[in-house]
C-alpha cells in the first residue's frame, strides 16, 4: 500500500493525516509535495499525524527530516503526532526522537503551536 | 516446500526494492522468525536493495542485482550484490554524529547493522556484496517447521 495524505485545519494549525508507507518513491514524494504546498500557501503550523503510518524506511526518515528543516527555515513549525511503535522505535535508534517535537494528543498538540 | 538456498537476479528498479522486501518477509516467516524480527529482516533487505539499485547500479538497466537467501541450521543468511563501483564502508559517515543528525540520507547501512546480527560489506571493482545474517532462535524447531 502506498501513502495517502489529507489535510484539515484546527485553530490555525494544519493537520496532515497520513496513512500507509513513507518509503522511497511515491510515499516520500507525497509527503514532500504536501509539506511544500502548505508552506507555499503560508500554512506554517504543520502537525503530521502519523497514526496510520505503519511503515517508514530510511528514505522516509530523510523526508521527515527534510520537512522539519524546510518548515523551520521558512519560519514555520512542524510537529509529529501519534507515532506508531515502529516509527517511534526508528526515530529512537536514529536519535531523531528528541529532535522532533513529538505529541500523542491532538488537542494539546494544536494548543502547543499557539503558545 | 523447503528451500535451503534460493537466489534471484533482479533489474535495477524501484520494483526490485519492493520485491526484495516482500521476499525477505516471506523467507523470514518460513524460517520461523516472529513478526518483529520479520519486520527488521525485511527492512534490512529493503535498505540493502535501495543501496544496490540506487547507489550501486544507479538504476542502470544493464546492471543487475542478485539477491540470495540461505537457510542454515542456525541462521538466515541473505546476500545482495550489485554491479556498481564498490561501496567503501569506512567512508560512510556516522548518521548519529551531531553534524550528520539532520542529514536527509545516509541511514541505510546503519539501519541494516541495527536490525541484523552480522553485516559484512565486501566491495570490489565489479560491485558490492552485502552479506547479512540473522540468527534463528530455537532453530531446531523452526527448521523442522520449514521442512
Amino acid at each position: 500500500m502506498t501513502m495517502k495524505s489529507s489535510t484539515r485545519q484546527v485553530d490555525g494549525v494544519t493537520i496532515v493525516d497520513l496513512s500507509g508507507r513513507i518509503t522511497l518513491g511515491e510515499g516520500s514524494v507525497v509527503l514532500r509535495d504536501t509539506v511544500r504546498d502548505l508552506l507555499s500557501k503560508g500554512q506554517k503550523k504543520i502537525l503530521l499525524n502519523l497514526g496510520d503510518v505503519n511503515y517508514i524506511d530510511s528514505s522516509g526518515i530523510g523526508e521527515l527530516v527534510s520537512a522539519f528543516t524546510t518548515a523551520k527555515n521558512q519560519g514555520g513549525e512542524l510537529k509529529l503526532l501519534n507515532l506508531t511503535k515502529k516509527v517511534h522505535d526508528l526515530l529512537q535508534i536514529t536519535k531523531l526522537y528528541t529532535v522532533f517535537d513529538v505529541k500523542d494528543d491532538e488537542a494539546s498538540a494544536v494548543k502547543s503551536f499557539n503558545h | 516446500m523447503a528451500h535451503d538456498h534460493v537466489s534471484y537476479t533482479l533489474d535495477s528498479t524501484l520494483e526490485t526494492v519492493n520485491n526484495a522486501e516482500e521476499t525477505a518477509g516471506r523467507m523470514a516467516a518460513a524460517a520461523g522468525f516472529d513478526d518483529e524480527e520479520i519486520m527488521k529482516i525485511s527492512m534490512a533487505v529493503r535498505e540493502a536493495a535501495v543501496n544496490a539499485v540506487l547507489h550501486g547500479n544507479a538504476y542502470d538497466p544493464n546492471k543487475k542485482v542478485t539477491l540470495a537467501f540461505e537457510r542454515t541450521a542456525s541462521d538466515l543468511v541473505i546476500t545482495i550484490r550489485d554491479q556498481g563501483k564498490g561501496l567503501e564502508a569506512s567512508k560512510i559517515p556516522d548518521p548519529l554524529a551531531p553534524e550528520n543528525l539532520m542529514k536527509t540520507s545516509g541511514r541505510g547501512i546503519f539501519l541494516i547493522r541495527s536490525f541484523m546480527d552480522v553485516v559484512e560489506i565486501h566491495p570490489s571493482q565489479t560491485g558490492t556484496e552485502l552479506r547479512m545474517i540473522k540468527h534463528v532462535r530455537g532453530n531446531a524447531e523452526s527448521k523442522e517447521a520449514l521442512q
